[in-house]
């Protein structure tokens, strides 16, 4: 059965135990995501400390796959600066546009942790979306925060 | 919700009505093999229906033999494509008990809904009078249903923001059907038209429109019958009916995609103003001012999509070849044996009404501690095709508490084997996710 290149074990685990699950304060920014062709939302929150990504929080409801992706970036851009997360979701966008493509997957897996689980998605477009809504909301909370009058100063 | 399954008295195999062997043959694509070589179960009719050879064949022919512009041209091609496209409108316009100038030809259901609602607002700004009969305005009321596809919802939302009138709808009851106890109210005498679908697409319901519609006749409203569900699955014929619009798709009956109906009542559809225009629907241009042909082709501006309506037609041969009331009996069939067999799955809950009294065969369903796009894929996997989401009908999911659902729609060429592999690829979904419940539990909650 080809689902277990989907159902990574780490997928479901992410699904079933969410990492940063969950609305939190402070935050500079906060934004509505839904994929209109399945119902599925996130809210997402981010708190920037300066240029830093202090927290991402959020709440959702999705398929496994929305739900997983959205935990498994939480991992990757705490800490990280606005500009890393966003390269990082331009490596995560690179992996879900390789069609399965093992070698796209090798070459990002130091860089994208857990979140290299999601390559065997690539193969099934009508679940790449899925995968993406959690690093589309960062990336407009992200560019919110910054612009807001207290965006980048101390939260 | 707490329900208690127990073993399903309808979980036993009557014949069925229609000979699916038979009618597989009559579809090249039920012969392909999908995900590893999967035979296809297609339970996705009710988005899509597949196509017989017969249909393909019959759009071949008019492109291959009588190709030219209907209603244009005095060449011997233009005469026979015109009069092929007239034969198929009396044909297509028999099969739902209407005389040819009665139907119009519209690119699917969701264009003869806007065409209505269109020319609803275009009457209030049309120069001839006789087009301002059934003008909207401030103080009018369109009613919509709480069960109906965007295609019946959003157009008359976008009436009411156009003309300032007033949007109302009846509820839905816990079990999947209308909710009729305010119908009087609701529909009054301020109620310029009820928009309401005959079968639910997302839960199934058949719904009962003869009091709907005596309502409306009452306080002198339009009606307009979503049949996008009911035509291509049962017995319509618009004299019985009552209603002044209906609308259907004919890519839902077997038919090619990029043609639908809109069937009105002649003296209605002579009372409204064109939505679209352009050629073809003309009397006399001038640059100043121009006059429109009565209907149907008032509403049919520019080249037709002649040769899909020559499929639709051949669609609507081997519907009637079948017989549209075997149609309705097999899905029955089907129906019963699928709600019984996947209410018996512990976890499962369907969506809709539970049993198959006014009930087509439309079958929404959850999968406790599964999302339906899991479920899907799970399914998909084992080469079974089904619809997942909100269906169109974002308010009914919303009304169930339920985010998505997963969607099983029956056609002629669905057998009990399909039903089974759905049944067995729910179970499959359950222990994928670990979330099967054990075979002694009695009840889910």
């Amino acid at each position: 059965m080809q689902l277990q290149s989907m159902y990574q074990d780490i997928i479901l685990d992410h699904y079933r135990n969410p990492h940063g699950r969950g609305l939190r304060d402070p935050f500079q920014a906060e934004v509505h995501h839904v994929n209109p062709t399945c119902g599925d939302e996130v809210t997402l929150r981010v708190n920037l400390d300066g240029e830093t990504i202090a927290d991402v929080s959020y709440e959702g409801m999705g398929c496994s796959i929305s739900q997983a992706s959205v935990s498994a970036m939480y991992d990757l851009v705490i800490g990280k600066s606005v500009t890393e997360a966003m390269h990082t979701g331009e490596q995560f966008m690179t992996l879900m546009q390789s069609k399965g493509n093992a070698t796209v997957a090798e070459e990002l897996e130091d860089d994208l942790e857990d979140a290299v689980a999601f390559a065997g998605v690539s193969k099934y477009p009508a679940r790449v979306k899925c995968a993406l809504m959690s690093w589309m909301a960062l990336k407009d909370a992200s560019a919110r925060a910054l612009s807001s009058p207290t965006g980048g100063a101390d939260a | 919700m707490t329900r208690t399954v127990s073993r399903p008295a309808g979980a036993h195999q009557v014949p069925l009505p229609l000979d699916v062997e038979a009618i597989r043959a009559d579809f090249p694509i039920l012969s392909r093999t999908v995900r590893d070589g999967k035979r296809l179960v297609y339970l996705d009719s009710g988005a899509t229906s597949q196509k017989p050879t017969s249909v393909l064949d019959a759009e071949r022919w008019f492109y291959e033999n009588v190709n030219a512009a209907p209603h244009r041209g005095a060449h011997q091609l233009a005469e026979e494509a015109t009069a092929a496209y007239e034969a198929a409108r009396t044909t297509i316009g028999a099969f739902i008990g209407a005389p040819e100038n009665e139907v119009v030809f519209t690119r699917n259901s969701t264009e003869a809904i806007n065409l209505v609602a269109y020319a609803l607002s275009n009457a209030v700004t049309a120069k001839e009078p006789e087009f301002r009969r059934y003008a909207v305005g401030q103080g009018d009321e369109i009613v919509v249903t709480e069960m109906e596809h965007h295609a019946n919802l959003l157009p008359w939302q976008q009436l009411c923001e156009r003309t300032g009138a007033t949007l109302r709808w009846l509820g839905l009851t816990d079990d999947g059907r209308l909710d009729l106890s305010d119908l009087a109210t609701v529909v009054n005498e301020r109620t310029k038209l009820v928009a309401v679908t005959q079968q639910s697409n997302i839960l199934g319901t058949i719904n009962p429109l003869g009091g709907i519609i005596a309502r409306a006749r009452e306080v002198g409203a339009l009606v307009l019958v979503d049949g996008a569900q009911s035509v291509p699955h049962q017995p319509v014929d618009v004299t019985e009916l009552g209603a002044d619009f209906l609308v259907f798709s004919g890519h839902k009956m077997l038919g090619p995609t990029g043609v639908g109906v809109l069937w009105g009542r002649y003296d209605v559809l002579d009372a409204l103003p064109p939505f679209l225009t352009g050629g073809s629907m003309i009397e006399v241009v001038r640059m100043e001012r121009s006059t429109f042909m009565p209907p149907p082709q008032r509403f049919e501006a520019g080249v037709p999509m002649t040769a899909q309506v020559i499929g639709l037609a051949a669609a609507v041969e081997y519907l009637q070849r079948l017989g549209m009331e075997n149609v309705l009996a097999h899905e029955e069939a089907l129906t019963e044996y699928a709600l019984a067999q996947l209410q018996a799955i512990p976890g499962v809950t369907v969506i809709g009404p539970p049993d198959t009294v006014a009930r087509g065969g439309a079958i929404s369903f959850t999968v406790e501690g599964i999302h339906p796009h899991d479920v899907g894929q799970v399914l998909d996997d084992l080469g079974i095709a089904v619809r997942v989401g909100h269906h169109c009908a974002w308010p009914v999911v919303r009304r169930y508490g339920v985010p998505a659902t997963t969607r099983a729609t029956f056609y002629v060429h669905t057998g009990y084997d399909d039903v089974d592999a759905l049944v067995e690829g729910v179970r499959e979904a359950q222990r994928f996710f670990g979330v099967a419940p054990s075979d002694d539990e009695g009840a889910t909650t």
